[in-house]
């Protein structure tokens, strides 16, 4: 029998000790499948206590033993949950606070997706005096932690008579952000400088090459940017709390953080049911943009 | 010629980050210096007070307090927090089936908005109808009061923590993936168990991106504000959540005083500053950078 005969007679039948080894796979599968249903319980618990609570009547939200599925979902919680009090003084509109929370987000989005790809086109893609060293200081900047601005910057905006208004929280998306400025160079950088330079060859400027050329290849970069603008701006909560000062113009986070801190404590059905508001669109956007939003945080990971 | 064309257009595209790093970065980042040295309560303009505000800091209790509180926390909820982490993409990189469905699992309570996390934890936590101690009970255990126990809220801070671990566990996983499989199987055909590969091969390889979570995560802990803001309205119970960020919050917005407000951000930067050279410093030597 040659050699290669005897490892193909090896392959189809395997000795003993290839087939515990196999066995001992077989059990470490299993044990780590069990490890990881055991994790994800725990993980999606919270989440599962929200909306249940969510969905049962006050008597039943502190019931012992616990309920853990109400009998009858109280889908009319939601409804009160945006309209509760709706008759008295301490009224939280929340459809309100969720259409400012939305015109912030778009005029966030809008701002950080324009900015940022002009910004990281030129750091990425054309050459001038300063470039690097001004890309090193903008990469050290995400290291100033936003308490030492914090001050200043309010006073800055005061200065502007801004306090009260919208606008110190997204004006400044409309001047770039050096984390998007990160992501986004990162990627102008993958696109082939042959298609600037044939461009350039036909006589295309670099607006021209900026949109015809590398815009449209950057389609996804670019919505990995709007997707964490959006997040970021719909999770925001020290920026509302320091210039909001009217009611009216609540975000969400602040209006909930306001609604707990008057109404806390008693009405939880209520009150997981406004929770339940407010992370529910996050997790929508999140399935939709699934594949996305996992490699855009990974890309974050990267040098 | 064509040369400074180019040159023109690149300060005009990156014209928008370069007026706004000026002003609302380097410009802020510049004042809050001199307001630290100032009284200034933004109501009527800086009165400079040379160290005074820094004199008064380290006299100041609840700076010292809230100081402490701040370290405490970083020192036991950032350990746990990139262990939780690097552990549960370890496990979703042994590649089993369902992957994407424990790995979604895993990481959608850090899209949670801070406030919703806040007050669901109140909720699950809660010292009489909280779930967590309804289940401890029935193991037997007799659960602490998360909310109300100096001794216990800090760890209440920390579960919601760790639940929200997601994003730097993507982060783990994503360099995990990277790994090169030869050198992995390599080290198996030299007699290493799965122990010896982890220790060996595995973390010295995602070794930067260690690194770079420690950083990031010195960098968030120190800044935490927005759940103990929520839970433990005023830092309760006993001050044990009254965070750093908060007091400075507090100097800053409820005390009008700006300039004191100013010192503490600027300790703030530079303990960033320094623990992050440290970590860089330390970890020269057994941070692996591959290739280039």
């Amino acid at each position: 029998m040659s050699a290669l005969a005897k490892d193909i007679d090896l392959e189809s039948s395997p000795e003993p000790a290839f087939q515990s080894h196999a066995k001992q796979n077989r059990v470490r599968v299993a044990l780590i499948h069990l490890t990881l249903i055991l994790l994800s319980i725990v993980f999606a618990f919270p989440f599962l206590w929200l909306v249940t609570t969510a969905l049962k009547p006050i008597d039943q939200t502190m019931a012992v033993p616990p309920v853990w599925i109400p009998r009858e979902f109280q889908w009319e919680n939601f409804g009160k949950a945006i309209t509760y009090n709706a008759d008295k003084l301490g009224y939280i509109p929340f459809l309100l606070y969720a259409r400012n929370t939305l015109v912030l987000c778009i005029m966030t989005v809008a701002g950080s997706v324009a900015s940022n790809a002009l910004v990281a086109y030129s750091f990425a893609r054309l050459r001038w005096k300063g470039r690097d060293f001004l890309f090193a200081v903008t990469l050290a900047t995400m290291m100033v932690p936003f308490p030492v601005l914090m001050v200043p910057t309010f006073a800055l905006f005061r200065e502007l008579d801004w306090i009260g208004t919208f606008r110190p929280l997204w004006v400044p998306a409309w001047f770039g952000s050096a984390f998007s400025i990160f992501l986004l160079r990162q990627f102008f950088r993958t696109i082939p400088f042959e298609l600037s330079e044939a461009a350039k060859i036909d006589g295309a400027s670099e607006w021209r090459i900026f949109r015809d050329v590398v815009l449209p290849l950057s389609k996804p970069a670019l919505a990995v940017v709007a997707l964490f603008s959006f997040i970021g701006t719909w999770n925001d909560f020290l920026g509302p709390l320091i210039y909001l000062l009217d009611q009216k113009t609540f975000t969400l986070s602040l209006g909930l953080q306001f609604y707990q801190s008057q109404h806390g404590g008693t009405p939880w059905n209520l009150l997981m049911a406004a929770s339940t508001i407010v992370i529910l669109p996050v997790i929508i956007l999140f399935f939709f943009t699934q594949r996305l939003f996992i490699q855009g945080i990974a890309i974050t990971g990267l040098k | 010629m064509k040369r400074s064309k180019e040159g023109l257009a690149g300060y005009l595209f990156a014209a928008p980050w370069l007026i706004g790093m000026s002003v609302f970065l380097l410009y802020p980042l510049a004042s809050s210096i001199y307001y630290s040295f100032c009284d200034y309560s933004v109501l009527k303009p800086p009165v400079w007070v040379g160290m005074e505000n820094y004199r008064e800091l380290f006299q100041d209790e609840v700076f010292w307090k809230a100081a402490g509180n701040t370290a405490m926390y970083a020192v036991m909820a950032l350990p746990i927090g990139m262990a939780t982490a690097m552990g549960l993409a370890m496990l979703l990189n042994s590649k089993v089936r369902g992957m994407t469905v424990y790995r979604t699992i895993f990481f959608l309570p850090s899209l949670v908005p801070m406030v919703s996390l806040a007050v669901l934890w109140l909720w699950l936590l809660n010292g009489e109808h909280g779930i967590v101690n309804e289940l401890l009970k029935h193991g037997g255990i007799k659960g602490p009061n998360w909310l109300g126990d100096p001794a216990w809220s800090k760890p209440a801070l920390m579960l919601t923590g760790i639940w929200g671990v997601g994003n730097s566990m993507l982060i783990y996983l994503a360099s995990l993936q990277d790994v090169p499989t030869s050198l992995l199987e390599a080290a198996q055909l030299d007699g290493a168990n799965a122990w010896q590969k982890t220790r060996n091969v595995t973390i010295p390889m995602i070794s930067p991106v260690i690194l770079f979570n420690l950083v990031m995560g010195i960098i968030g802990t120190l800044q935490v504000f927005a759940v103990p803001y929520v839970m433990f309205p005023g830092g309760s119970p006993a001050r044990s959540t009254y965070f750093y960020a908060m007091y400075l919050f507090d100097n800053a917005f409820r005390y009008n005083k700006m300039g004191y407000a100013s010192a503490m951000g600027w300790i703030m930067f530079l303990v960033i500053l320094t623990l992050t050279f440290i970590s860089l410093r330390l970890s020269d030597k057994h941070v692996h950078y591959g290739g280039s």
